[in-house]
Formats: C-alpha cells, sequence, structure tokens
C-alpha cells in the first residue's frame, strides 16, 4: 500500500503508536524521505578530521557522504560519489586524502572542496557538455551544511529552519561537552565503537529516556557489580568509583527511578534530568571544579556545572551524556536495522582521573562486551520481533498519560514519576514530521 | 601489568624461538586447556590461570600497544572478570538465556621468547564458534600470551586477543571472552 498523510497521522494516538510504525518498509522508506533527509543529521566532530586532507566517512538518511578538511583548513561535508560514474570516492571509514580527492576507476581529481581538478587525457572531452566550472561536474554537496561548535550536520533539503534553531534547547548538549573542558575545547577520542541493533532506531530512542527499564533489564549486572563492591571492601581495598555506574542499577531497583525528570523540547528532543550524581564529591571531581573556576571564574563554572542534563536526545540521530562525555549517532540501515557509532570526548586541561571516569563508563555500558547494552540489544530484538504479530496492533505509552505538564512550548514530565512522557513526544514530533508538506 | 603489554610491543612479534620440545609442549597444552577451560564454562579453574595482577586483553586497534588508559573490547583484571561470571550466571542475565556455547580450535603455536627466569611468550592462531539462540557466530583471531613461570606451573600475565574484524560493526555483543 502507499500511505496517505491521514493514514500516518492515524498511527500516533495520545497514549500509543501503531505497530506498522515499527516493522513496515514503505513507512521505513518514508522516514529516509520525510525525516532523516530532510532534517539536521549529525555527521561527525571536527575533531575526526584534525589534518589538511584528513576524511571521515557518515550517512545521512540512505546516502553516503564524507566530512574533509582541506588545504585551507576549512570542513567540507560532500556526497561520497564521483560525478564522473558515481564511484565511491574514498572507501576506508577514515583516512588522508592528501591534497586532492582521486577517483580509482578514471583517474579524474578533485580540490577538497569538491572542484573538479582534472583527468587524463582532457582533450576528450572537448567540445562536448562538460564544463570544469559546472557544480554538475563537481563533487556535489548536501543542500545545506553547517556546525555548532565544530559538531557538523548536513541537511539534504533547501527547505527548513537553520541548524541552530531545529538543535533549539538541544544545543545545551553539545555547549556541555565543550564548556565542561576547562581548556575550553573538547576532542573525540580515537575511533568509535559500531554496534548493529536488529531492531527499530525509534525503540532505540525510546529506550534511553524510559525511567521504567533500567532497574529490571540491567539487574543483573548491577547485582553482580554491588557483589563486586561488597568483596573489594572486605578485602580492605578501595572501590573503584566507577562500579556505581553498574552498581545504581540494582541500588535503585525497579521502581527508584522516580527522582529523575525529563524534558521534551521542541522539534522532537527531550532530555533526562539528574541522574548519576552529575557532581559527586570526591578528590578528582574536586581538583577539576578547582580547575573549572580557574579557567572561568566561579559564578560562570558554577553556571555551567549547574546544568542539569544527564542525556539529551537529538531527535531523530543522536543520544549525548555530556557528563560522561558520550556521544552516539543512529544510522537506521533498515526497518529492523540501525547502526549506532558511540565516541566518547577528552575534556581539554581537565585531570586525567575525569577522562578514566568517563573511558570506564564508555567500556563498562557502551562496548562491544558490555554487560549493560546486552540485555538492552536483547530486549530491543524481541520488541522488533514481538511487534510482527497481530496480537495487538498498538504500542502503550500510557505511563502517567495525561499528567504532561506544558509550560511554553517545553513539555515537562509528572513529577516523582517514570512517565512514559518522551517516548509519546518523540511520536508526537514523529507524526509532524511524516505528515508535514508531504502533498499527496 | 602495563609493564607486560608495552613489554609485548616493544618485543619482535614475528620472532621464533628455539626451545625443547617439552616447553613447545607445555605451551600449546597449556593453550588447549585455557580454550577448553572457557569452552566448558569451568570459571573457577579459568580464573585460576591468570597470575593475580593478570589481564585479559582485546584491543580495538591493531597497533595498539597499551591497554590502560585506552578504548578497548576487553580490558579485564581479576576484579572485572569476576564481575562477568557473576553477572552471566544471575538466573536474569536474560541476553544469556538460553546459554551460549562456545567451540574454540586452537593452533599455529609459535614460542616467541623462553625468558632467562623461564617466562614465555606464545602466539597462536584461534577459530571459535559460538551457538547462540539458535545461531552461529565465528570469530577468528590471534592469541598472544605471556605466560609466567610459577611454582604452580604457567600462569597467565597476559592474555591478548586481536580479533581480524576489531574494528567492527558488531552484529552481536561479546558476552563470555574467547
Amino acid at each position: 500500500m502507499s500511505w496517505t498523510t491521514e493514514q500516518l497521522a492515524g498511527l500516533v494516538e495520545p497514549d500509543r503508536a501503531h505497530r506498522k510504525a515499527y516493522t513496515d518498509p514503505e513507512i521505513f522508506d518514508l522516514e529516509m524521505e520525510r525525516i532523516f533527509e530532510r532534517t539536521w543529521i549529525y555527521v561527525g566532530h571536527e575533531s575526526q578530521v584534525k589534518n589538511p586532507g584528513d576524511y571521515y566517512l557518515a550517512q545521512v538518511g540512505r546516502q553516503p557522504v564524507v566530512m574533509v578538511r582541506d588545504q585551507q583548513d576549512q570542513v567540507h561535508v560532500l556526497f561520497n560519489r564521483c560525478p564522473h560514474r558515481g564511484a565511491q570516492l574514498c572507501s576506508a571509514r577514515q583516512g588522508n586524502a592528501g591534497n586532492h580527492f582521486y577517483c580509482s576507476y578514471h583517474a579524474w581529481t578533485f580540490h577538497l572542496d569538491g572542484k573538479l581538478e582534472s583527468m587524463p587525457a582532457k582533450h576528450g572531452y572537448d567540445g562536448t557538455n562538460l564544463d570544469f566550472e559546472d557544480p554538475e561536474f563537481h563533487v556535489s554537496r548536501p543542500a545545506r551544511t553547517d556546525n555548532y561548535r565544530g559538531f557538523w550536520f548536513a541537511s539534504l533539503s533547501e527547505e527548513g529552519v537553520d541548524l541552530k534553531t531545529h538543535l533549539g534547547e538541544s544545543a545545551a548538549a553539545f555547549d556541555q561537552l565543550i564548556d565542561r573542558a576547562p581548556g575550553k575545547e573538547t576532542e573525540i577520542v580515537g575511533s568509535c565503537f559500531r554496534m548493529i541493533q536488529q531492531s527499530n532506531w525509534k525503540i532505540f530512542l525510546e529506550n534511553q529516556l524510559d525511567s521504567s527499564h533500567p532497574g529490571v533489564t540491567h539487574e543483573s549486572i548491577g547485582k553482580a557489580a554491588q557483589h563486586l563492591e561488597n568483596k573489594i571492601r572486605e578485602d580492605g581495598r578501595d572501590v573503584p568509583m566507577e562500579l556505581a555506574f553498574l552498581s545504581d542499577f540494582a541500588r535503585l531497583g525497579h521502581d527508584g527511578w522516580t527522582k529523575f525528570g525529563t524534558v521534551g523540547y521542541r522539534n522532537g528532543h527531550s532530555s533526562l534530568e539528574g541522574y548519576m550524581g552529575l557532581r559527586p564529591d570526591d578528590p578528582d571531581t574536586n581538583e577539576y571544579v578547582r580547575l573549572m573556576y580557574e579557567a572561568y571564574g566561579e559564578e560562570k563554572a558554577e553556571e555551567i556545572l549547574g546544568i542539569n542534563i544527564h542525556h539529551m536526545l537529538v531527535y531523530p540521530c543522536m543520544s549525548i551524556q555530556p557528563p560522561l562525555q558520550q556521544l552516539r549517532s543512529i544510522r537506521p540501515l533498515g526497518p529492523d536495522r540501525t547502526l549506532t557509532e558511540i565516541w566518547h570526548f577528552r575534556l581539554k586541561d581537565a585531570p586525567e582521573a575525569i577522562y578514566r571516569r568517563s573511558l570506564a563508563y564508555y567500556y563498562l555500558v557502551n562496548s562491544p562486551s558490555t554487560m549493560v547494552n546486552a540485555d538492552d540489544l536483547f530486549n530491543w530484538w524481541k520488541c522488533q520481533h514481538g511487534l510482527e504479530s497481530s496480537a495487538s496492533e498498538w504500542v502503550s505509552f500510557h505511563r502517567n498519560a495525561g499528567q504532561d505538564i506544558d509550560k511554553d512550548g517545553i513539555t515537562h514530565s509528572a513529577p516523582e514519576s517514570m512517565s512514559e512522557m518522551p517516548l509519546r513526544h518523540m511520536m508526537h514530533a514523529w507524526r509532524e514530521y511524516m505528515t508535514a508538506g508531504a502533498g499527496d | 601489568m602495563a609493564d607486560i603489554a608495552q613489554l609485548l610491543a616493544d618485543r619482535d612479534a614475528l620472532a621464533i624461538a628455539d626451545v625443547s620440545a617439552d616447553t613447545q609442549r607445555a605451551a600449546e597444552q597449556f593453550l588447549y586447556r585455557q580454550a577448553e577451560l572457557l569452552d566448558e564454562k569451568q570459571w573457577d579453574e579459568w580464573l585460576a590461570l591468570f597470575t593475580d595482577d593478570g589481564f585479559y586483553w582485546m584491543p580495538a586497534e591493531e597497533d595498539q600497544t597499551e591497554g590502560d588508559g585506552q578504548p578497548n573490547i576487553f580490558w579485564e583484571d581479576q576484579d572485572l572478570m569476576l564481575m562477568r561470571v557473576a553477572r552471566n550466571e544471575h538466573p536474569h542475565a536474560h541476553s544469556q538465556a538460553p546459554h551460549n556455547r562456545l567451540c574454540h580450535v586452537v593452533s599455529n603455536v609459535l614460542v616467541e621468547s623462553e625468558e632467562p627466569n623461564g617466562d614465555l611468550i606464545v602466539r597462536s592462531r584461534f577459530h571459535c564458534a559460538e551457538y547462540l539462540r539458535y545461531e552461529v557466530r565465528n570469530f577468528t583471531g590471534k592469541y598472544r600470551h605471556y605466560l609466567r613461570k610459577t611454582d604452580d606451573g604457567f600462569k597467565i600475565a597476559v592474555q591478548r586477543v586481536d580479533l581480524v574484524n576489531r574494528e567492527g560493526p558488531y552484529e552481536y555483543v561479546l558476552q563470555w571472552w574467547l
């Protein structure tokens, strides 16, 4: 079938969403067209391409792009495609192109801003329609590219709001990634972990701010970490702080997550507040705070450290945890397949111990040997299978429905709840994106 | 321990030591036993193969010379290894239900160095099939072991595991060691 605007709108109700939104291949194609190939999609951070000639591959919707730094130190986002016969220009995931892109098929070369430079036996094009100045023969670029403080995005649509307007309140997550550095710069570390989820991209986003799942899903690792903490204590050793990232799952239990509020912003973005001790009281943190005071002055430093964001979802393509310097980008591959790229950052001039803390979280929670995400991935895979069944047509988002608090275009979850507000909020944004300007 | 990772990085990883047949055999038997204990889930015995300060290390990058302070696929001391056993054996570790099965084949065993104190550096290759949720996944890679000679036989100071496809993408999570 082909979906009418009315049918698409009917897939989302105030407190539930239709299973087809997660399973239908045609809906997936429409999502690519109307969401991922229209709005602003994250490409990468400028520190991934530090030197002239450095490039890094990414994907915007279904389309392959390359982020590259040219010899004049300008960053460009281009389609990774030779205008001649369509061959990929860069095939390694990351590398250095040197002074120009060189196509391995017929040796066409391009300046790093995409402009056609040359090709062998050029005279063969004399008197033809090939014009060196015509953008048709350059490596083309997405309709719009822009960056927010070094975080690069692309939009494949000429129309729509600018990047800053699109990000709105969610830009605070990028500010935090940078401003929390005493050296006022952030740098991506190494390369990312790439994990495939055998489930729909929306199931991932919904999970991230679902505060009623962690105590249940992650009970086994929570208990095992508590067990280890006790053993270390019995041995008379100091318990490493990072074990609390795991043992908290058990300490808070199935229903102890009510103290963490969630907030829904314009354009589908949302955040989780407060969880995991944004500012523990230990010598390393205190030294870090001292360095922040030194760099910014007390008032400004307190303002930066007082921002209450544990986790920000930048709809539809990112999950960011600024206090832990983690960033994840989401690349949907199909209705039941999603690639995620997980990065972590080093805050310039912060004590090594602060970096080690974020590295420990990266390892324990997000690495390919994680015992946390393993249980999430399995649940999402099970959801994807379950949603194939017509036992019910609906996915329930009823927890604290009708109790959301709207104020100035921003939605807050009911106090002391594990509200499914962010799930409802994102599906309502999904409906807006899917039905906007559909023209049928 | 980080010293041993660095020592391995500084050594010629293509060197072959001239060792006795007994030493060669002892190295082989040790590696086969290590793999068998993993396959048979004999965790106490497997953990006892490591020195008290031993590490199981799967680097994220081929040219990685250190595990400490770096992103890794695995970087686990006795504490984290114990936690992994406790977690995976927990009745609510639902992504481990039903339990997986592992089957290793270890081969190409080359003793790289026999140290004056009797410690060995040993290289080998492995193939491991994992059966989980009714599907088989295959892992292939290179082992490099630093084996410390003790009164109690050889103990692992470092087991370095380099997967051929370490960059991913990972279609799975490695919940057990390879």
